[in-house]
């Protein structure tokens, strides 16, 4: 049986390289891939408790539900975020937008 | 090493280099794709967890919907021919921070002891209640009535959240010349 660790290291492993991705891309749309590696990691995360810990009572499975749907619902609005954004300034990317910076 | 053991070390290897290929890769194609790579990945992952229903939605959803929506913006902002340089000049910054991170959460996951499962036998059999061994399979009915009875209301509430943002999404995402008419 692979233990628990196994599967906490790998979404530990997924959720660094999404940090990584957000800190380091300049795109918009590659900020958001990296930001759904790392919910990706949480909801391996969940699951693995849900079946480790407490497998009759669903709450990591259904969280993990949840997560996939606040995830698209994310995607939508932040593409069309972004396509606004595109529109205005013809350019995506996150350091060439920097009105509010001070 | 038993076979799920094999599969698993498998199956970890190919999430974590296609999530390298998602932040590492100089193309913009290439890390969509590595993405739908990684969905995907983490799909099988779910079915290792025995939780099979979740890798079905993680197939339509994600690897369907999502990487799709991801493509289309790629395509509609002119990533290739525009952002030639896809990484920021705080690089270095960047390896530290997730280096770090991920050295706390390594440090932390075996540090730390997990409290194991107990499973009672279903009603109606013999036997004692004990740590589990193997993952439990999860049945979809059994999903299906959690959903809509402990879970009803969070249930509506995310609901109601996707209607929103995307009734959001279109308002932004229209054009100004239909503003206008509005």
């Amino acid at each position: 049986m692979i233990p628990l660790q196994s599967f906490l290291v790998l979404s530990a492993i997924l959720f660094s390289l999404g940090v990584y991705g957000v800190l380091v891309r300049r795109h918009a749309v590659l900020i958001l891939m990296s930001v759904e590696l790392m919910l990706n990691a949480a909801s391996i995360n969940m699951v693995a408790f849900a079946v480790y810990t407490s497998p009759a009572r669903f709450a990591g499975i259904i969280f993990a539900i949840f997560i996939i749907t606040i995830a698209a619902a994310e995607v939508g609005l932040a593409l069309a975020i972004v396509l606004r954004i595109f529109r205005n300034r013809t350019t995506a990317n996150v350091d060439e937008v920097h009105e509010l910076k001070w | 090493m038993t076979v799920t053991e094999v599969l698993f070390y498998f199956i970890a290897g190919l999430t974590v280099l296609s999530a390298l290929g998602v932040v590492a890769t100089g193309k913009v194609a290439y890390a969509a794709i590595s993405l739908v790579f990684t969905l995907l990945a983490v799909a099988a992952v779910y079915i290792l967890l025995a939780s099979e229903f979740l890798a079905l939605v993680q197939v339509l959803l994600y690897a369907g919907g999502v990487a799709v929506l991801l493509l289309f913006a790629l395509m509609l902002t002119r990533a290739r021919e525009l952002v030639p340089e896809l990484d920021g000049p705080q690089k270095p910054f960047a390896v530290a921070a997730g280096l770090s991170l991920l050295g706390v959460l390594i440090a932390t996951i075996f540090l730390t002891t997990w409290p194991k499962a107990i499973v009672c036998p279903p009603l109606g059999q013999k036997g004692e209640c004990g740590p589990a061994n193997t993952p439990v399979l999860i049945n979809i009915s059994a999903i299906g009535d959690a959903l809509f009875q402990t879970w009803v209301l969070p249930f509506e509430i995310v609901s109601l959240v996707l209607l929103v943002a995307l009734v959001g999404a279109i308002v932004l995402a229209r054009s100004d010349e239909e503003e206008e008419d509005a």
